[in-house]
Formats: structure tokens, C-alpha cells, sequence
């Protein structure tokens, strides 16, 4: 058995914390993407003809219901050869957006239903165009009463960001697997990285819980 | 694809399932231990199982499945790879499920366990018989989101080698060269896996729900909404808890004046 080297662990800080960067980055474009997609989702969840309802639902389904990471393999290796070529980080960015947006649209769809059938009729009442019941009525009150949900999956995408090391994006987990490569040790880098994830997620559910009390009505 | 190829897809197919099983087993007992602990009353047990379920929660699963193998072995043990899967996914999806355990025993009114406490029911007794039972058929639907979960969280032991279906997918697609092909083929496989755990588990939640005597959950749209009185005196007929006695306290909840023959009925009884 061997013991913890600290001047070893201070050796790889430097990396862990470029990694950590990196890590933070993909969690918070994928975040603003699968802000993004959700609502496209749960807006088309509600379209007036099924022929946009049934096929979004059932790729909502398939791609909720099947592996991130097997996801990002596809993704990695069958964009290029149709033509696109982007950065892992830009395609780990997008798997992981596309794979949340998914959880955000229950958590939208949720928030719209929540929104009084009043706010329906006041709006009809006044009879605002469709765009603006929609933009001025539903989505501010629904989305204000759906963030710490959306908070939550940050967190989820956040713990679900060192899969992008299988498709070689330079994140925490990737750089803690080059430096225990280079001197096989993994202890330290590995443990380091968790206590990471740790240090950084529990604080940020402990912001999401008191978030809810705030919000909740 | 020939059909070695195939044979290859099909025997991680069967890999993942039994990843899935052993750590949905492992999962199930941490989540039922470790959400027991969070409502005992002692302090200290509260404390370590809230320490163990924000830990496990707060950390990556892919990392903690790095950390069981290669870290691990560093400081004494050496797990196999297949170990290492599950016990990482049984850990993390545990802490999950303990949140659940916890929050469905939370959800039992009140009036159920001071009527325990009042037929002098033991402290195992009153969970066993009385809450629990209780409790149950609120703890399937959210079990069924965790199951797909851990179902996907199988995938990342392939990073440890371990020979399940994305793993093999991957020694396929080095075979053949086409990813796109093998890629589909492994997430319609995963997507059919997850269809059945959500099928059997509603199967599920019919059965357990029935057996407390509660309507078969919200069959299509919304809940159909059912005066209070008209569900409770049917719990308290089929609750399991020594016959017909705690029938009449649990029926109690609803209307006071059952509560009183029920109450009178049990106070014979344990003289």
C-alpha cells in the first residue's frame, strides 16, 4: 500500500484545474442549449396537429430513454462522416445539450400546465395575438416557477460532463487520466476530482433548495 | 454486419442486462438502508446517512467508477472490473433511490403512525406492517425513472472494459468500420430495454397499489379527483396489519366516528 504524496497532488493541481474549466464550460453552454431545445420541445408538445406532436414526443422519448454516452459516440463518429466536423468540446456540448433538453421540456411542460386557466382566458379576453399570450402571459409565470428544476439538471449535466473524456475533450476526469498515466498514479488525481465534483455540486443543490423555498408558491 | 458480429452485440446485451440487475439490487437495499437511517432518531445515524447520500450524490458516477478501479487498488484492494461497474452504479443510484424511500415514507399521514403508536405496535412492527406497505406503492413510479437511469448509467463501464453492449459496440464498429450502423442499432437495443423496465414497473405499480386497496394509478389524463372518504375505508379493509384492528384505525384518518369503534375494537384486542 502506498501513501498519499501531497507534492505529487499539488504537481497535477495545475491540470485538474484547466480540466475544471473546461468542465464548467461544457456545463454551462450545454446548459444554455438544452434551455434552449426544451422549450422548442414543449412548445411543439402542444402544437395544434399531431403530425409535429407524435414525432417530437417520440424523439423526446428515444433520446431520454437511451445512453449519454452512447449518444456522444454517435455523434462523435457519424458527424464527420456526413460532412460536419466540429471540435470534441463542440460535440460534447451538443450531445450533452440535446441529451438535458429532453429533461427540460417535462420540467417546461410541467411549469405551462402549472400556469392558472385564468391567465388563458384573461389573455383571450383581451385578445392578445397568439406570439404575445405566449411571450408577455404563459412563459414568464410558467418558466419563473420552473428554475431550480432547471437548476437541478444543471447539476445533472454538471456530474455528467466526464463522459466527454470518452470522446477526448480535455476535461477534469480526461486530465486526471493523463497525469496517472504519465506517473501510474491515479490516486490522487482521481480522488482530487471527485472531491471536485463534490465540493462544487453540493453547494450549488444546497443554492437550488433554498432557491425553491424562495420561488415556491 | 455478419453474424458473429451480431452474436457479439447480443452477449453485451445480456452483460448489460445482468450489470443492470446486480446493481439495481445492490441499489435497492443501500436506498432502503440509507433512507430508514435518515428518519431514525438518533442524530448520528441521520448524520452519517446524510453524509453517505450527499456524497454520492454531489459526485460524478463516472468518477467514482474510476476512482473504485483505479484508485482503489492503490490504497490495498483490487476489485474486478465487473465489481468495480456495480458497486460504483449500486452506490450512487442508491443515494438516489434513498431520497425516494425517504420522501415516500415522509408522505405517510402522520395519523398512521400515532395509530401504531397507540396499538402498541414495536418500532419494527409499526415500519414493517404499517408504513412501509403504506409507503410502497409511492415508491414505484419515481423506482422506474431511477431503473432507466441506472439502465443508462450501465454504458459508462465501458470505460473500465467491461464487455457490456456499448463496449462491444465499440469492438464492432473497429470491425467494420461502420458507426453509424452499429451506433443505431446499440441505442434501439437500450430503447427497448428501457420500454420493457417502464412497462413491467407500471405493471407493477397497479399491483402494489391494489394490494393498500388505492385506485390503479392515473390510467390516461388527468387524476380523476375522488372525495376523501370514498378511498380510506378501503385501506383500512385490505391494510395487511393484523386483520380487521388496524382496519378501523386506519379508516380512522378519514371519518372520527370509525376511528372510535375501530379504536375501541383494537383496545380489546392488545388487553
Amino acid at each position: 500500500m502506498r501513501t498519499w504524496d501531497w507534492s505529487y497532488t499539488g504537481h497535477v493541481m495545475p491540470d485538474l484545474l484547466r480540466g475544471l474549466l473546461v468542465t464548467v464550460e461544457a456545463t454551462a453552454l450545454g446548459s444554455l442549449l438544452a434551455f434552449a431545445l426544451g422549450l422548442v420541445w414543449a412548445l411543439a408538445f402542444r402544437a395544434p396537429t399531431r403530425w409535429v406532436r407524435w414525432p417530437v414526443r417520440a424523439v423526446v422519448e428515444f433520446v431520454r430513454n437511451t445512453p449519454l454516452l452512447v449518444q456522444l459516440f454517435f455523434l462523435f463518429y457519424v458527424l464527420p462522416s456526413a460532412g460536419l466536423t466540429f471540435s470534441p468540446l463542440a460535440t460534447g456540448v451538443f450531445g450533452l445539450g440535446l441529451h438535458y433538453s429532453t429533461y427540460t421540456a417535462e420540467v417546461y411542460r410541467a411549469g405551462i400546465d402549472g400556469v392558472p386557466p385564468g391567465q388563458w382566458e384573461a389573455a383571450t379576453a383581451l385578445s392578445l395575438p397568439r406570439r404575445r399570450v405566449w411571450i408577455a402571459v404563459i412563459l414568464p409565470q410558467a418558466i419563473r416557477r420552473v428554475v431550480p428544476a432547471l437548476g437541478n439538471y444543471v447539476i445533472a449535466m454538471f456530474k455528467d460532463t466526464p463522459m466527454l473524456a470518452a470522446i477526448t475533450v480535455l476535461d477534469m476526469l480526461k486530465q486526471a487520466e493523463e497525469a496517472g498515466a504519465e506517473s501510474f498514479r491515479y490516486t490522487e488525481p482521481i480522488t482530487v476530482v471527485g472531491l471536485l465534483f463534490v465540493l462544487i455540486a453540493y453547494p450549488t443543490s444546497l443554492l437550488m433548495r433554498a432557491l425553491e423555498r424562495r420561488l415556491g408558491t | 454486419m455478419t453474424t458473429g458480429l451480431y452474436e457479439l452485440l447480443l452477449r453485451g446485451l445480456w452483460l448489460t442486462v445482468q450489470l443492470t440487475v446486480f446493481s439495481a439490487v445492490l441499489a435497492a437495499a443501500v436506498a432502503f438502508l440509507a433512507g430508514l437511517a435518515r428518519l431514525s432518531r438518533r442524530w448520528i445515524v441521520r448524520f452519517v446517512a446524510g453524509v453517505y447520500v450527499e456524497f454520492f450524490r454531489g459526485t460524478s458516477a463516472l468518477v467514482l467508477m474510476f476512482w473504485l478501479f483505479f484508485a482503489l487498488p492503490l490504497l490495498g484492494w483490487q476489485l474486478a472490473a465487473l465489481w468495480a461497474g456495480t458497486l460504483a452504479l449500486g452506490l450512487s443510484y442508491g443515494a438516489y433511490g434513498s431520497e425516494i424511500v425517504r420522501g415516500a415514507l415522509r408522505a405517510v399521514p402522520p395519523a398512521q403512525r400515532e395509530a401504531a403508536i397507540a396499538l402498541s405496535f414495536t418500532p419494527a412492527q409499526r415500519m414493517l406492517r404499517v408504513l412501509l406497505p403504506q409507503a410502497l406503492p409511492e415508491m414505484v413510479p419515481p423506482f422506474a425513472n431511477l431503473l432507466v437511469e441506472l439502465l443508462k448509467g450501465t454504458a459508462l463501464a465501458s470505460v473500465l472494459g467491461i464487455g457490456e453492449l456499448a463496449f462491444s459496440a465499440q469492438l464492432v464498429r473497429l470491425a467494420t468500420g461502420d458507426s453509424a450502423q452499429v451506433y443505431a442499432i446499440i441505442l434501439v437495443m437500450y430503447f427497448v430495454v428501457a420500454f420493457v423496465i417502464t412497462r413491467a414497473m407500471r405493471l407493477l405499480e397497479r399491483r402494489a397499489k391494489a394490494s393498500v386497496g388505492r385506485a390503479p394509478g392515473r390510467s390516461r389524463g388527468r387524476p380523476t379527483r375522488v372525495p376523501p372518504g370514498a378511498i380510506d375505508p378501503a385501506v383500512g379493509a385490505t391494510a395487511t396489519v393484523g386483520g380487521g384492528t388496524a382496519g378501523g384505525g386506519t379508516a380512522g384518518g378519514a371519518s372520527p366516528g370509525t376511528a372510535a369503534a375501530g379504536g375501541t375494537a383494537t383496545g380489546g384486542d392488545v388487553a
